[in-house]
């Protein structure tokens, strides 16, 4: 390196340097949203993440003088650091699960369990799959549990369904730590965590995307986000529950409830004490106003009106304890009302 | 002796020498494809408004400015720290220890570091600075960490280039009458001084690309502010780049290649430093 | 110039001297809280789960019915290190080779930090390469590769490390006193053997620990393996194959929505653990093999 190089070096950072004086756009405000301060912790899961930074960032706007600080290291770990009080919310794509109940009574922690979007979980085939291209076509629930149940020997479309050619099925899934992994297996196989182990899972959605394009006969499970924006290359496929008529992933159906069992409902969880200062308050009774169009903005789907009201209830009256203590298999609006 | 072989010998040496040509010209090609698949897909998102703005859910709005600022914050504090602590080790187990066990030991000790996953450097971190040391999310235990992982890295190469420091030069000084400090401070570090830069610029390309252990320290993956001083919570552009290419939308992908343009930027920057001044020392040396 | 007699100049030495140990005693007291953290942790993992369970070859700590066997996991790691060192020394080496020996000043002082560039990119950017990129052109050699594959992952990690080997064995090199390679070059030896014989001997130290440094790094390389090589346990000698390293392993379950306490959260300290444990083996070889083979020239 000699001295022009070290000269191209100094004008690339002059070139950054000027680039960033530009300064900051002042928008118009009144003058309580102005003062408005104090620093607010998320962590949590990834598939939460999207939404909370999206309301995030127009509550900025809004109150600038508030910290909102968001990261994702995963809805257990989230949940970690929410119980040592070190994160004032908690971004969750499942309920909370017993054990962690535990460490958050140890811990003499109370939080608000609220839901603030669907995430419609979509199996998806590659567009150019010869035996979906019809419009009728469909899978059901059971037979998705034959391709993925423990111990499933499946290799082939033909051991799905008579009359289907013996073409390898090659499977995709989200990586085995994952929400959406537990969620699907729970939905489908009837049990958490059980599945068969040989399919191939990648941690990275985008992955899980390139495997099923890159492959004619190949059939995975992610996100709806990850669906939507690569429809050119993916069908989704229209699920048949038991008797009810095959419903397909759209905003529509995944909002209506109609598209089961493979709609989640996915969290936040806001520390109870802690909800008590203004600018958390503020903020969570912001995300609530805002969750619908936010959530439908980066890929996911609003809740009924009726459950957004039910939710900024519960939140008003600072009701603690999550909804599903009592294990009962209610839709989201019957549980809230409880 | 048989034979002249001599041209059998030149023969060697031309397909060595071509051999050594094509490998480095293979290396560079390689980087060549790589740098030309990020800039391709990230030119058209480098603007004004790139480098300004914050973090946003639309593409277009979108800007790395908390995650820059981050990274530059970072990279100074983990140089500041890092540097002085590993070459402080490097003399210390090249000049002054004896071959004793417990040298032994380190030595071994730092070569082991050097492979350990950074995330368990975040392991670390996240429990000593983060909760004993109570500096929570901040900038300093974030750079703490760093320096952690990229210690053994400096040590190992300070080392190797304190070692070929000629022993007749420090003979020399010594012979002056210089104390073993004074030889150390005025001959043998200027002398390994290149040797230890590269080691210098190697472990700093490594610590600016680092996102897992950031992860467990508390660095933010969205922010709306610029870090104002060490204690700060911030971001730093290896975080919004994983992000970015994390997401399902294209135009996301684009914005992180962009980002990685501006990280390379960087990198080019602090290795320019550096090189100037290896370039600078190693000429004077031979 | 200040006046030393013989009282300050040894308090002063004294005091550089204990000042320069506690740095280097610094790396012991990161080992020491690595062993803490993955300690503890991993007791509580074996009070579980016994010895020749967790030496099995099976690998399933999340999906039911769980198993703990940890030799897919290592089998992983192998292939990555393996076939990246097979890529990254030789190249790295002769590269370097090249750099000291054979090119001009001029682009020497081009090519070396260039190649140093590449040293910085995020591995993240390495992950989504080996996976568009390198993936679909290997796939046209080996049509029964599948779409996540060792051998992709191997490649683009050895394509990291290259600028490790390659810079530090270029230093190494020209530490090597330039009398040395005169003198054979004085008995009418070629630039080759010059290299071979009596260069690379000269500099093995340094060399060595280029290998061992760059070795290292490829054992705790995580995102790359993680996006290309896939996440599947997998017991094979085949590259085209998916796998799943340790780390890939480490870093997946910590990220995700493992309960902190529960056998599955412990299995990650255990598989941190035997990692350190491999690295350490590695690095005690690599030492007795340099004690055995390095040539002092003074």
């Amino acid at each position: 390196m000699n001295k022009s190089m070290a000269t191209i070096s100094l004008l690339i950072i002059i070139g950054i340097t000027l680039f960033m004086i530009k300064g900051d756009k002042e928008d118009i405000l009144n003058q309580a949203d102005k003062q408005l301060s104090g620093t607010i912790n998320i962590d949590g899961s990834s598939t939460v993440y999207p939404i909370t930074e999206a309301v995030a960032e127009e509550f900025h706007k809004k109150y600038p003088k508030v910290k909102v600080i968001v990261n994702y290291s995963g809805t257990g770990g989230g949940f970690k650091k929410f119980y040592n009080g070190e994160t004032q919310i908690n971004d969750a794509s499942r309920p909370i699960k017993s054990k962690e109940e535990t460490e958050i009574k140890k811990n003499k922690i109370t939080y608000i369990e609220l839901p603030v979007a669907y995430d419609g979980l979509s199996v998806v085939v590659n567009r150019k799959n010869p035996l979906f291209e019809d419009d009728n076509a469909y899978i059901s629930t059971d037979e998705l549990k034959k391709i993925w149940e423990p111990g499933s020997k499946v290799q082939f479309w033909s051991e799905v369904r008579d009359g289907w050619p013996k073409e390898k099925i090659t499977l995709y899934g989200p990586g085995v730590a994952s929400g959406t992994f537990d969620y699907f297996t729970k939905a489908i196989n009837g049990k958490e965590q059980a599945s068969r182990k040989d399919f191939s899972p990648n941690e990275d959605d985008n992955a899980l995307v390139k495997g099923v394009t890159g492959n004619t006969y190949a059939l995975g499970y992610f996100g709806y986000a990850y669906y939507i924006e690569n429809k050119k290359l993916l069908r989704a496929l229209p699920i048949k529950q038991g008797n009810h008529p095959a419903v397909p992933p759209t905003a529509i159906t995944i909002e209506d409830g109609s598209y089961q069992p493979l709609s989640r409902p996915i969290f936040i969880y806001v520390n109870a004490e802690a909800a008590k200062d203004p600018a958390l308050k503020t903020f969570v009774e912001f995300y609530l106003d805002n969750a619908a169009t936010l959530s439908k903005e980066v890929g996911y789907v609003a809740l009924p009106s009726q459950v957004y009201d039910l939710a900024k209830k519960r939140f008003s009256d600072s009701t603690t304890g999550s909804i599903y203590a009592t294990g009962q298999k209610l839709p989201l609006e019957q549980l809230l009302k409880q | 002796m048989s034979g002249n072989n001599i041209p059998y010998r030149r023969f060697k040496e031309k397909i060595f020498k071509g051999l050594c040509r094509l490998m480095t010209f293979s290396a560079i090609l390689i980087l060549g494809v790589l740098l030309y698949h990020i800039v391709s897909e990230g030119w058209e998102r480098l603007s004004s408004d790139f480098f300004n703005n914050l973090p946003s859910r639309r593409p277009s709005q979108a800007g790395i400015k908390p995650a820059l600022w981050g990274t530059i914050w970072l990279m100074g504090l983990t140089a500041l720290f890092a540097i002085p602590l590993a070459v402080a080790s490097a003399l210390y187990l090249e000049e002054y220890a004896k071959k004793n066990k417990l040298n032994y030991w380190i030595d071994i000790n730092i070569a082991n570091l050097a492979g350990v996953p950074s995330i368990v450097y975040g392991m670390l971190g996240l429990l000593f600075f983060v909760r004993v040391l109570a500096l929570g999310n901040s900038l300093l235990a974030g750079a703490l960490t760093l320096t952690l992982l990229i210690l053994p890295v400096i040590i190992t190469s300070a080392r190797e280039a304190i070692r070929a420091v000629p022993r007749g030069l420090r003979q020399a000084s010594l012979a002056l009458g210089a104390s073993q400090w004074q030889t150390i401070w005025f001959h043998v570090l200027p002398a390994s001084l290149p040797g230890i830069l590269t080691g210098v610029i190697l472990s700093l390309s490594r610590a600016i690309g680092e996102t897992a252990p950031l992860i467990m320290v508390g660095a933010a993956m969205y922010i709306a502010n610029v870090p104002e001083g060490p204690m700060d919570s911030y971001s730093a552009l290896p975080m919004q780049i994983y992000d970015w290419s994390s997401r399902p939308q294209v135009e996301f992908h684009e914005l992180a290649a962009a980002a990685i343009m501006a990280l390379l930027g960087i990198l080019l920057f602090m290795n320019g430093i550096a090189v100037w001044i290896r370039q600078h020392y190693q000429v004077k040396g031979k | 110039m200040t006046v030393y007699n013989a009282s300050t100049k040894n308090w002063k030495e004294e005091s550089i001297k204990k000042l320069l140990f506690l740095c280097a005693f610094l790396s012991i007291l990161t080992t020491l809280g690595i062993i803490w953290i993955l300690g503890s942790e991993s007791f509580e993992f074996f009070k579980e789960i016994s010895f020749s369970d967790f030496f099995g070859s099976e690998w399933s700590p999340l999906i039911q019915p769980q198993s703990f066997g940890v030799f897919p996991l290592v089998c992983g790691t192998l292939h990555i290190v393996v076939i990246s060192s097979f890529f990254a020394i030789p190249v790295g080496l002769l590269s370097a080779i090249y750099l000291s020996e054979y090119a001009s000043n001029r682009s020497r002082a081009m090519i070396k930090p260039t190649l140093e560039v590449l040293a910085g990119i995020p591995t993240i950017v390495y992950g989504y390469f080996a996976l568009t990129f390198v993936t679909p052109l290997l796939q046209k050699i080996f049509p029964s590769m599948s779409v996540y594959n060792s051998l992709s992952a191997s490649l683009v990690v050895g394509i990291m490390i290259l600028p490790m080997v390659c810079s530090l064995c270029d230093d190494a090199l020209r530490a090597v006193p330039s009398g040395l390679r005169q003198a054979g070059y004085a008995m009418g030896s070629t630039s080759t053997e010059v290299s071979l014989k009596i260069t690379i001997p000269a500099a093995l130290s340094g060399i060595v620990a280029s290998f061992v440094l760059a070795f290292s790094r490829a054992i705790g390389e995580t995102m790359i393996v993680a996006l290309a090589a896939g996440s599947l346990p997998n017991l094979t000698t085949n590259p085209l194959e998916s796998i799943q390293t340790m780390t890939a392993f480490i870093v997946e379950t910590g990220k995700g929505d493992v309960a902190v306490g529960t056998v599955e959260y412990n299995s990650i300290f255990v598989v941190a653990g035997l990692l350190f444990l491999i690295t350490l083996v590695i690095n005690l070889i690599a030492n007795l093999l340099l004690k055995k083979y390095r040539e002092v020239y003074e």
